[in-house]
């Protein structure tokens, strides 16, 4: 399998197995493949609980778009004179889909880069999720800051932030928020990049090595 | 009963079973105990349970009924029992075996708390059912609810019931419980055997009772016998539409016998229909006149005639064209249906009451009402006689086929049996208005191995209280009767209930029929404190999937689709005026109408079109327009729209009657009709 009887040779002739180049190249598109994946799976989520909603009302927060209960929300949020849902993030979940096609390209780059470069390429994936979370607290943040006070009771609850993880209390609504299996994908080709980068390094290091060793070695004499 | 309803039970059963193992233990003490307490020492019960059931002097059977039927908060009962509603004009829903009642379905009478009748195209239903334009009728005598059958079985798409004070047939649709279409016969002025249909909703059927000219044509008592005439209709229902097609129903005409109750064949006897009736005497009263009066008149002979008639050859000969029109609907004369073999009699004891066919389709039962009897009659028999031929005719024409050809056995039950339903373990449960009791007996032929005791026999009488009238069972006159419950609806209740006055309510008693042999046992008394019910249907609660909401919003409960004047969003609300006709698209959503203001001017033509734009379950809102005699019930998604004339200056409001959140009595709008110069 994997071509085992196959050895690569190095510029300065000492050989490598084939497999120690096939893995990080592998392990960059898988994590490539991951992010593409999580475009279409749910990252974040809210239920709202409450004595006269038996099933809660629940949003799932996608890269590029809400899906759930957003109506009821929004026509009790009404009273709080609190925005729509739907208007959260409009630029992010505009660009989200190109954004992450394109952290996946760069990690495939990262496959042809043979250099420290390619932790460069790899690096915006590696950043992705805590830019979500970052963004995911501002604009919840601006949401529950952008209570209207001319709403019927836009004047009866301080403004305030729902938590990303946990429960936060609204009302007669307590409202839970946890992350979504999107979110774990994305965190999940992290970790599958990191290694790579690691198993990429251990692969080209090497061969850079040997070019370095190449270039300063005293040429052999003719005898 | 399915898996899914065991496991959905099983603590509730699990519980009843150790109820029913302390029972046990508690009769067995009280063997061996002289003089031990009669009330419920029930092992199985804590402390507590214990010393309220001892306090309220509660025996094991009492504890037994509170469990059979308490549904802890949340639970949902299995069945659905759908009630006339009687000369309320409505209909009841009602959970088993709670006997919670859910719901009033308006039918034949305005009923505000659906906004039906009061604006909105609830009028337009209501209209269809009214004699003509200037001679409305606003109510209504429910008696005979039909849900509609695929195969013999209930489907509960649809329910049909029939007005027998003026011959009315009314559809209601089980998607979202309202009443779609009214339609009054044009040639009979009340019915009685109906509705009912056909085992799969081909037809629903209306039968008549007392006797008129067709067309309720003036016509002398003196000419009862030449003039006045039965007629049984079938209604052509197309499934798709949910409505009855008048042009393509036929009726057949009947002597004037009074015919009674119906039911449909199913199995070995599908395509033909049975009705009992109860004045062959041709009495025509007149106590004034020194004649005998009804009662007596109509009561003189030994037997009447149980009609049996073949639809499906009926209709081959409405389709052949083998009729004549009248107002508007094809009539089968009773010469044809008699030179066609549509038509036959067989006697029956004595102005009988119901006719109802059993699961297999094999036998017809007959209440002797004024006979202890109920007389079972074989189709098959019935059959053989027919084909033997050389059948005697009575006074009109008709084929008789003798009782002794046609009668397969009579049980002895007790005074005054009417109705017969059925079970799941080959018992019948007739109704004894006189003896006031429910009887259980065995059924023969095919059923006779499914109980212990030996076919045609009587196994139980429970009493009842009081005077029962109909009797109806779960899923009781269907191809696979489930068993379980009969419901018995009991006419007085006396002393059953508090005092409310001199109208006492109706009372409902559901009984318990889940045990083989004389263990029939009461287990809980319903007051109906709203009209005087007559027949009930029970179905499985899984069989009905009635919308949560309406599927989309701007829906036409009308038309069950959506509404071209919906809206979807407020932005869309607007008033528009074209010369003295004002528009009005109104969005409707928690807590405010969007405008919120309408002004006009006096005598304007107003057309409000509403609709709202809910999505969550329950969040209805009402539209209650003061001085117009306006209320609609909007349910989410739904759009109405009302049509009328601001002959009235001055200042009205309009707001929600639905109590929808804590800024309900904030939904409002004022309505200013500006008045002329």
């Amino acid at each position: 399998m994997f071509d085992s009887d196959v050895k690569v040779v190095l510029p300065d002739g000492s050989t490598h197995r084939l497999m120690d180049y096939l893995l990080p190249s592998a392990l960059l598109m898988l994590g490539a493949l991951l992010l593409v994946v999580s475009i279409f799976l749910p990252y974040w989520s809210m239920t709202m609980e409450a004595p006269q909603y038996p099933q809660g009302l629940h949003v799932d927060v996608y890269v590029n778009r809400l899906e759930g209960d957003m109506r009821e929300i929004d026509a009790l949020n009404h009273y709080l004179g609190m925005p729509v849902l739907n208007e959260g993030g409009q630029l992010e979940r505009s660009i989200s889909v190109v954004s992450i096609i394109t952290l996946g390209l760069l990690l495939l780059a990262a496959v042809f880069v043979h250099n420290r470069w390619a932790a460069v390429l790899a690096l915006p994936a590696i950043l992705f999720p805590l830019v979500f979370v970052a963004d995911l607290w501002w604009i919840l943040y601006q949401y529950g800051h952008s209570i209207d006070p001319s709403s019927a009771l836009g004047g009866a609850i301080e403004p305030f932030t729902p938590p990303i993880i946990g429960r936060g209390t609204v009302a007669q609504f307590a409202t839970v928020g946890q992350f979504e299996i999107g979110f774990y994908l994305a965190l999940a080709a992290v970790g599958v990049i990191l290694v790579g980068l690691w198993f990429h390094r251990r692969a080209y290091k090497p061969v850079q090595d040997a070019r370095e060793r190449m270039k300063t070695a005293v040429p052999t004499p003719l005898s | 009963m399915t898996k899914e309803w065991f496991y959905q039970h099983k603590l509730g059963l699990l519980g009843l079973l150790v109820v029913i193992l302390a029972i046990g233990l508690l009769a067995s003490c009280d063997r061996s105990e002289e003089g031990g307490s009669s009330t419920a020492q029930t092992t199985g019960l804590s402390a507590d349970a214990n010393a309220l059931a001892q306090e309220r002097g509660f025996t094991p059977d009492d504890v037994y009924a509170a469990l059979k039927t308490y549904m802890p908060t949340g639970e949902l009962d299995p069945y659905i029992m759908f009630a006339s509603g009687g000369q309320g004009g409505q209909v009841l829903v009602i959970g088993v075996p709670s006997m919670r009642i859910l719901k009033v379905i308006g039918v034949f009478t305005p009923e505000p708390w659906q906004g039906y009748g009061y604006g909105g195209s609830s009028n337009e239903v209501l209209a269809g059912g009214f004699m003509d334009e200037e001679h409305p009728l606003l109510w209504g005598d429910t008696h005979h609810p039909s849900i509609s059958e695929t195969n013999g079985e209930y489907d509960g798409k649809f329910l049909f019931i029939n007005d027998k004070a003026n011959a009315r047939l009314a559809i209601i649709d089980l998607r979202d419980f309202e009443t779609k279409q009214l339609i009054k016969n044009p040639n009979a002025i009340n019915d009685h055997g109906g509705a009912f249909v056909t085992p799969n909703t081909e037809y629903v059927i209306e039968g008549p009772q007392y006797a008129a000219p067709i067309g309720w044509e003036y016509a002398s008592l003196d000419d009862y016998n030449a003039q006045y005439r039965g007629l049984i209709t079938f209604w052509k229902f197309d499934r798709v539409t949910g409505r009855v097609d008048e042009s393509k129903s036929f009726q057949i005409e009947l002597p004037p016998y009074w015919q009674d109750l119906c039911d449909a064949g199913k199995g070995p006897s599908e395509g033909w229909i049975f009705c009992n009736s109860f004045n062959t005497e041709l009495a025509t009263g007149g106590v004034e006149l020194g004649n005998p009066p009804f009662e007596a008149g109509t009561t003189k002979n030994d037997t009447d005639y149980l009609h049996i008639i073949n639809w499906k050859a009926a209709e081959e000969v409405y389709n052949a064209g083998k009729y004549e029109m009248i107002n508007g609907i094809a009539v089968i004369s009773l010469q044809t249906a008699i030179d066609e073999k549509l038509l036959y009699f067989t006697p029956e004891p004595k102005s009988p009451h119901g006719a109802d066919v059993t699961p297999g389709g094999e036998y017809i039962v007959v209440g002797g009402k004024l006979d202890p009897h109920v007389t079972i009659y074989s189709f098959d028999k019935i059959m053989k006689a027919i084909e033997g031929g050389g059948l005697d005719t009575d006074v009109y024409g008709v084929p008789v086929i003798p009782l002794d050809a046609s009668m397969e056995a009579q049980v002895e039950l007790g005074l005054g049996p009417l109705h017969t339903v059925f079970d799941d373990k080959g018992y019948a449960y007739t109704s004894l208005f006189l003896d006031s009791a429910v009887a259980r007996w065995a059924l023969g032929g095919p059923y006779a191995d499914k109980h212990p005791e030996d076919g045609w026999t009587l196994v139980q009488k429970l009493p009842v209280h009081y005077n029962i009238g109909h009797i109806t069972a779960a899923e009781g006159d269907t191809a696979t009767p489930d068993g379980q419950f009969v419901v018995a609806l009991n006419k007085w209740s006396i002393d059953r209930f508090a005092n409310v006055g001199p109208l006492l309510p109706q009372n409902f008693q559901l009984v318990d029929i889940s045990r083989t042999g004389d263990q029939m046992k009461l287990l809980y008394d319903m007051p109906i404190g709203m009209a005087e019910p007559h027949y009930a249907q029970i179905i499985k609660a899984d069989k009905l999937q009635p919308f949560e909401v309406y599927p989309e919003i701007g829906w036409n409960p009308e038309t069950m689709s959506v509404d071209p004047n919906g809206i979807k969003t407020p932005e869309e609300a607007r008033v528009e005026r074209n010369g003295d006709t004002v528009e009005v698209w109104m969005a409707v959503i928690r807590s405010h109408f969007t405008p919120e203001r309408v002004e006009l001017k006096e005598g304007d033509h107003v057309i409000w079109h509403l609709t709202n734009l809910e999505r969550t379950r329950d969040a209805t809102h009402g539209f209650a327009l003061s001085g117009y005699n306006i209320n609609l019930s909007l349910e989410p998604g739904e759009t109405q729209t009302v049509e009328f004339d601001a002959t009235q200056p001055g200042t009205y409001t309009f707001y929600c009657t639905e109590f929808c959140s804590a800024l309900h009595l904030e939904m409002l709008g004022y309505f200013l009709v500006e008045p002329k110069e």
